[in-house]
């Protein structure tokens, strides 16, 4: 049987757990909101890649380009996007989940962005072959980065298929982990910037206008398409980033809803046994008077 | 008739410059290009260079890396993943990026065709960046 003191100890370190979980969940909501603010401020860019893309792609006609043939390597490499720090709920588990069921062979290569999703390839013994780390917000200078271990696996033809899996932001309560083939490129789609919904492309439409290209479509095209990637995967970099805080964001409330509970159930718990003191002690004073007056 | 072209320079980032200019002189790939209102429909890669706005008379020059540009009779869009205005740049931190990716290129040894593409395209923006800012001079 606990004493009032111990009970009275563990409610106050159940409150403090609680204020801290409170405090991270606010400061979770603020992030996620940047991370949106930054994916959205790639918009114009966007808008503009997808109208040179949507250009180019009506005249450059029969196109080829060494991003979109495969080298015809069987051997496949993987982007995988996770997390740096943990406490965000089911987050990185379910991406890593989905990973190594159905995309993970041993002879795959896995190039890892986020901490996260590098200690679990070192432990399931999976061959890492780079690491980076990315910004929060993200910046471009990080997706180039990690695309150009991808670019370069692929080119030299080491590996002939470059997937990338990240957790796809769908709304503030829904993430879900996605896997998506970066190369071979078989289809140009127009980029999308902004996390939310489940689309990560956008229809592409051109040719209103007739434009002069310099030097042609196909050479535009060629130097485009690097630039492409990159903005996709920084993009896939920031859905992950929004995926994180919202994820932080909710398993955050939980643990600040269990705490409440739990200082509630203590709480009266306390009570109980402040008053069953109480009465113990009215008891011994009323025996002791009764024993020694009359 | 259109007589101002709206120039837009946008980065995966940010909008870094949209204003409504007379003129735009920018790096073409087969040399520099000078945009009047009315261009014909174009659409060209960008190099490393210093990209000039002319307004009311008054010149405005921006350092631009590598990118594209799509021109029409009343616009000028660069897409570009370096942009920035003489102002904000720091000529210390330009000059010592430069001859990091200056040293790195001359060891050579064992980086890639890539790398020292990279490498060079990074070296070119720095000297536009220098340029720019000594320009104002």
């Amino acid at each position: 049987m606990p004493s009032t003191r111990d009970i009275r100890r563990r409610i106050k370190s159940v409150k403090n757990t609680s204020q801290i979980t409170k405090a991270m969940e606010k400061v979770a909501q603020a992030k996620m909101a940047k991370a949106q603010q930054s994916a959205i401020s790639g918009r114009s860019y966007a808008d503009l890649m997808n109208r040179v893309l949507g250009e180019v792609v009506t005249h450059a006609g029969d196109f080829d380009h060494p991003y979109m043939e495969s080298q015809g390597s069987e051997k496949r490499a993987l982007i995988l996007v996770t997390t740096d720090k943990g406490l965000c709920g089911a987050l990185n588990t379910n991406l890593l989940r989905k990973v190594s069921d159905e995309f993970v062979a041993p002879d795959t290569q896995i190039i890892s962005a986020g901490r996260k999703g590098a200690q679990h390839a070192t432990r399931a013994g999976w061959d890492l072959t780079a690491e980076f780390s990315f910004g929060d917000p993200p910046s471009i200078s990080e997706a180039r980065a990690i695309t150009k271990v991808a670019v370069e696996l692929f080119e030299s033809g080491a590996v002939g298929h470059v997937d990338i899996a990240f957790t796809n932001f769908i709304n503030t309560i829904t993430q879900k982990p996605e896997v998506q083939t970066l190369l071979p490129i078989t289809e140009i789609k127009g980029v999308s910037a902004g996390v939310e919904g489940e689309e990560t492309s956008e229809d592409l439409s051109g040719g209103t206008t007739e434009f002069l290209f310099e030097p042609s479509p196909a050479a535009v095209l060629g130097e485009l398409l690097p630039h492409y990637l990159n903005f996709q995967v920084l993009q896939i970099l920031l859905e992950n980033r929004a995926s994180e805080h919202s994820a932080r964001m909710v398993a955050m409330k939980n643990a600040t809803d269990n705490a409440n509970q739990l200082i509630k159930d203590l709480t009266l718990e306390y009570n109980k046994l402040r008053q069953a003191a109480i009465t113990n002690e009215l008891l011994e004073i009323t025996t002791a008077q009764m024993a020694l007056g009359n | 008739m259109a007589d101002t072209l709206k120039l837009e320079i946008v980065t995966p980032e940010a909008v870094i410059y949209s204003e409504d200019v007379d003129m735009v002189t920018l790096p073409g790939s087969e040399g520099e290009a000078g945009v009047y209102p009315n261009h014909v429909p174009l659409m060209t890669k960008v190099q490393a260079g210093e990209l000039i706005a002319k307004k009311d008379g008054a010149e405005e020059i921006l350092a631009i890396g590598e990118g594209f540009a799509e021109i029409t009779g009343d616009h000028v869009a660069i897409l570009t993943d370096n942009a920035i205005g003489s102002d904000a740049i720091d000529e210390a931190v330009v000059e010592e990026a430069r001859a990091k990716a200056q040293k790195r290129l001359d060891e050579g040894g064992d980086i890639s065709e890539d790398e020292a593409k990279a490498l060079t395209q990074a070296i070119l923006y720095s000297q536009a960046q220098l340029k720019v800012k000594r320009h104002r001079r």
